[in-house]
């Protein structure tokens, strides 16, 4: 009975106390987060080009969206009927690029035609 | 009133984690979301939606300059600064991105003090993102009347290159911007809350009079560090892609 109380309290505890993480982590994410910043502009810096430079700034991209939602933004701490609800929908968005891509190559090689045959 | 009496039902059943969890949460009749205040949810729910918003953007974005036959314009050199005898490219785009993950970064430790119920250091860090975000926006109009007043770039033509790039970014950036606004806006509101101490006493809200709490900051935490994440797609397509 005075297990299930405290088990209780502790609970309620949790929820009113809400996120409490120790500071250092956030000052880790932080740093972490201004070399990622100055990994992309460096790729911009020295002028990288093609496919290196596509995925570089992609990749630092990802890694500093994550470490946002991840940690600033507590999803890592969150239960996961939340992190999936809000996390999955936005992948259908990848669907759409992949669409967006198709339509943009149409409309670029029926512009190159047209153009041609114009002048 | 008098208040109900409340029947204790004994021990609390443990949570399933996993994917047994996620059926377990959606499926139990009550809210979906537990542990997590309603407050938080819908602040979750409302970024989503604006997620798809800024895609949308990013989309069009994509598809009118995979579409167009006249070379883009070099965002590099549009944006380069003249600093110390030298151009520096894309600097002030660069200088911002640093503003705005420091801006983050006092957000997460307002947040983290809030829940600690250190009510100073909450409001001051609240202010000092608030005013990480103000100088943002101000770079913001800097670069803006650069581009606009000195280059003659509009929405429909510009002298670099495709016309689109003009559209592409006063709609990109310029919806950024006003939600950089609206957040300085609410940091303040928030901040001016923290001080006069509403959350240590619970006072009840201006619109809904339901108690204030603490989870108030962690809630404006998300809008904030929302668009400090747009920012990071914007500066990697956009900007340096």
């Amino acid at each position: 009975m005075a297990q299930a109380q405290e088990q209780a309290r502790t609970e309620s505890q949790a929820h009113v106390e809400g996120q409490q993480h120790p500071i250092g982590i956030y000052l880790q994410i932080w740093g972490w987060l201004f070399v990622l910043s100055a990994g992309s502009y460096l790729v911009d810096y020295f002028n990288l080009e093609g496919y290196l430079r596509w995925s570089l700034i992609l990749v630092f991209m990802i890694l500093k969206a994550g470490l946002i939602v991840a940690v600033f933004m507590h999803m890592l701490w969150e239960r996961l009927a939340l992190l999936y609800a809000i996390l999955v929908p936005p992948l259908l968005v990848l669907v759409f690029v992949a669409i967006g891509a198709l339509e943009g190559d149409y409309t670029f090689l029926t512009r190159l035609i047209f153009f041609s045959a114009g002048s | 009133m008098a208040q109900p009496a409340l029947t204790n039902t004994g021990e609390l059943l443990k949570r399933p984690d996993g994917l047994q969890g996620i059926v377990a949460d959606w499926s139990s009749d009550q809210r979906a979301f537990k542990n997590v205040p309603w407050g938080k949810a819908m602040m979750w729910i409302f970024l989503l939606s604006d997620t798809f918003i800024f895609s949308c953007f990013l989309l069009s974005y994509m598809t009118v300059r995979m579409s167009t036959t006249v070379p883009w314009p070099d965002p590099s050199a549009i944006f380069a600064m003249h600093i110390g005898g030298q151009d520096i490219p894309l600097i002030l785009i660069a200088i911002m991105t640093f503003i705005l993950i420091s801006s983050s970064g006092t957000m997460a430790m307002a947040v983290n003090f809030g829940y600690r119920r250190d009510r100073a250091k909450t409001a001051v860090l609240l202010l000092v993102t608030a005013a990480f975000g103000a100088t943002f926006v101000g770079m913001q109009a800097f670069e803006w009347t650069k581009l606009i007043v000195e280059e003659g770039v509009r929405p429909w033509g510009n002298p670099f290159g495709a016309p689109q790039f003009g559209s592409s970014f006063f709609m990109i950036t310029g919806f950024h911007g006003t939600h950089v606004s609206i957040g300085v806006i609410f940091l303040i509101a928030i901040a001016r809350k923290v001080w006069r101490g509403d959350y240590d006493h619970s006072k009840p809200g201006f619109f809904t009079s339901r108690k204030s709490h603490y989870e108030a900051v962690e809630i404006m935490g998300l809008y904030w560090h929302f668009v400090d994440l747009v920012w990071v797609f914007i500066f990697a397509l956009f900007y340096l892609w």
